[in-house]
């Protein structure tokens, strides 16, 4: 009653989310991701042209009334382009992280809970994996999968899993002998019931912040494959990918390198800002 | 020390082992059929049939990687398929020009993110402290074949200082070799020196709370002799964590900026192989980047003791 009352008072309840946005970083952070998702989202509405559509009698135009950032090497509107890219880089970064979570929280709350040789290959499996530059791996993965949407985000995915696979296992093997664990335990229920009621939502706080960071990453990783050339593949808009195209005509048309840049730039720089955010938020102790 | 080098390394074989597994699994148990694969568009069914004899593909897999595995041990690392050159010299031959731009990348990453730190700590809350520690996390976020562009933009093509990319041996022009280094080395190294800032300021931040920094201060010793002599030596350990687990970002992003620059090193080597399907040359060099960041991490761990005398390995 006591509690209710005084938490009430607070404008937004929960401690958690009234730390972050508190937090000034994250909070432009979250106005940046926003604006992205929406242009994603609306993309179709929002786009002055098909980013698609070829106009030859408008090459490499740069930004003006008619072409608020210019158009490419083949006429086409980079702001529509990178509305739409935007689409890629988002599902990107999403499908993949997600793909992460699912199999390295499979992973890690397997190995955290039961423990024993179980435990021991899977987390010498996650070592082993570990061991490879990120990018290298990704690099690879999508070269032997080959180039398109659908194995670059398996790629990154798998790159990304053993990650979440470790932080579980941890996080699980510091829950498991806590009390509330013991007492399910104790009462006999099931393991699948355990491990998803009982351990994963005691664990999210962590979770959460890394699943914010890898996205960061993920989407870098998706614009690096673009870039070169083994991941989205033409015509699809991908900001990768439009970079790459923009290199060879740096000297006369920059804007068609700096807007999809600073697109992925601002992209990945959200989603860290909202990770650390969320870790400050997560850990006060760790906010000086 | 010698008995804890080799310990460690011991330590790891089993991770080694499973790493070899996973390289020779990247070809051989993925979907698709390694030499369709290698054939690409000219695949018949008879070149298919043929390629997959001389590749040994007809065998049970673990007779395969057993053959593998033990050329390894010889140091052998496959042939390329394109001109049947040994994968082995051919990466030995890459690997100084990567290690000269690694360094210094590294070399600028410190220069620029240990300062930085230490500054943002001890002024902490200021304005100094938000400034470094945005800029740290937009190093951190920027695309390093962006910030490539860009400095090529900027420093090339509009002011004309830097020859926009190639590469010069050290020992041709060592000038000309420094030069050409200078743009490589800051896009690669911006990314680590972010992440160093950041390191450097959380653990200064955590050590200057200590009490010993605080007897220091009140036994009336010099500012800059506590923060350099008592504080940074021991906030140096976790940062030192911190750049031993990038190295292996740092080849990461060696591909890229390699690859932008037109640096005739280790990471262009990962694309070309890619480019070419030269599977051989890429099964190598992926097992050579987790070998390096593996010995790297033994040599990190040897860095603890000679920053920290109270660590000792024996």
């Amino acid at each position: 009653m006591v509690e209710a009352r005084t938490r009430s008072k607070a404008p937004v309840r929960n401690p958690v989310l009234r730390r972050l946005f508190s937090n000034r970083l994250a909070l432009v952070g979250g106005v940046i991701l926003a604006l992205l998702a929406l242009g994603a989202v609306f993309a179709p509405w929002l786009s002055p042209y098909s980013p698609t559509q070829t106009n030859f009698t408008a090459l490499q135009q740069p930004p003006s009334s008619q072409h608020l950032l210019g158009t490419d090497e083949l006429g086409r509107d980079i702001l529509s382009r990178i509305l739409y890219g935007a689409r890629v880089s988002l599902v990107a970064g999403l499908v993949s992280v997600s793909l992460a979570l699912v199999l390295g929280g499979i992973i890690g709350l397997v190995a955290g809970f039961y423990g024993g040789w179980l435990d021991n290959l899977l987390m010498r499996l996650t070592d082993a994996m570990l061991a490879f530059p990120f990018l290298v791996l990704a690099i690879a993965l999508a070269a032997v999968l080959g180039p398109s949407l659908q194995n670059t985000l398996l790629a990154i995915g798998i790159v990304t899993t053993p990650v979440f696979a470790r932080l579980v296992r941890g996080q699980t093997l510091a829950e498991r002998p806590r009390e509330y664990v013991q007492a399910a335990l104790a009462l006999g229920v099931g393991d699948g019931r355990m491990l998803l009621r009982h351990l994963l939502p005691n664990i999210l706080g962590p979770l959460i912040v890394q699943v914010s960071l890898s996205t960061a990453a993920a989407v870098l990783a998706e614009a690096t494959l673009s870039f070169l050339g083994l991941g989205i593949q033409p015509p699809t808009p991908s900001w990768g990918s439009m970079l790459n195209a923009a290199r060879g005509y740096l000297a006369y048309a920059p804007w068609m390198a700096i807007f999809p840049g600073l697109a992925i730039f601002l992209a990945v720089l959200a989603f860290n800002l909202i990770g650390d955010g969320l870790r400050d938020a997560l850990d006060p102790r760790l906010k000086r | 020390m010698t008995l804890f080098v080799l310990r460690r390394l011991i330590g790891g074989l089993p991770t080694l082992v499973l790493v070899t597994l996973l390289v020779f699994a990247l070809t051989r148990v993925l979907p698709g059929d390694p030499a369709l694969l290698l054939l690409g568009e000219e695949a018949t069914p008879e070149l298919v049939a043929k390629l997959r004899d001389e590749l040994g593909l007809n065998r049970p897999l673990y007779v395969q990687y057993a053959s593998w595995a033990a050329s390894l041990l010889h140091g052998d690392f496959g042939r390329s398929l394109r001109d049947h050159a040994p994968v082995g010299p051919i990466l030995w031959q890459k690997l100084p020009t990567t290690l000269e731009l690694s360094f210094f990348a590294l070399l600028i990453a410190l220069l620029l993110g240990i300062p930085a730190g230490v500054v943002a700590a001890l002024r902490r809350g200021s304005a100094a402290d938000a400034g470094v520690t945005v800029v740290a996390l937009s190093g951190i976020s920027v695309p390093n074949f962006f910030l490539g562009i860009l400095l090529v933009y900027l420093f090339s093509i509009r002011l004309g200082w830097i020859p926009p990319s190639g590469y010069v041996e050290p020992w041709v022009d060592l000038r000309k070799n420094l030069l050409l280094m200078l743009l490589p080395a800051f896009t690669l190294g911006t990314a680590l020196a972010g992440a160093i800032a950041r390191f450097t300021r959380n653990s200064m931040l955590e050590v200057l709370s200590q009490d010993y920094v605080r007897t220091a201060r009140a036994k009336g010793l010099a500012g800059p002799v506590v923060v350099y002599k008592h504080a940074l030596r021991n906030a140096a350990i976790p940062v030192v964590t911190v750049i031993g687990l990038q190295l292996g970002g740092l080849l990461g992003g060696a591909v890229i900026t390699e690859q932008v620059f037109s640096i005739p090193g280790f990471g262009r080597l990962v694309v070309d192989s890619v480019f070419n399907r030269d599977f051989p040359v890429l099964q190598a060099v992926v097992l050579f980047s987790a070998l390096a960041v593996f010995l790297v991490n033994v040599l990190v761990d040897l860095l603890y003791a000679a920053i920290d005398p109270r660590i000792r390995y024996g």
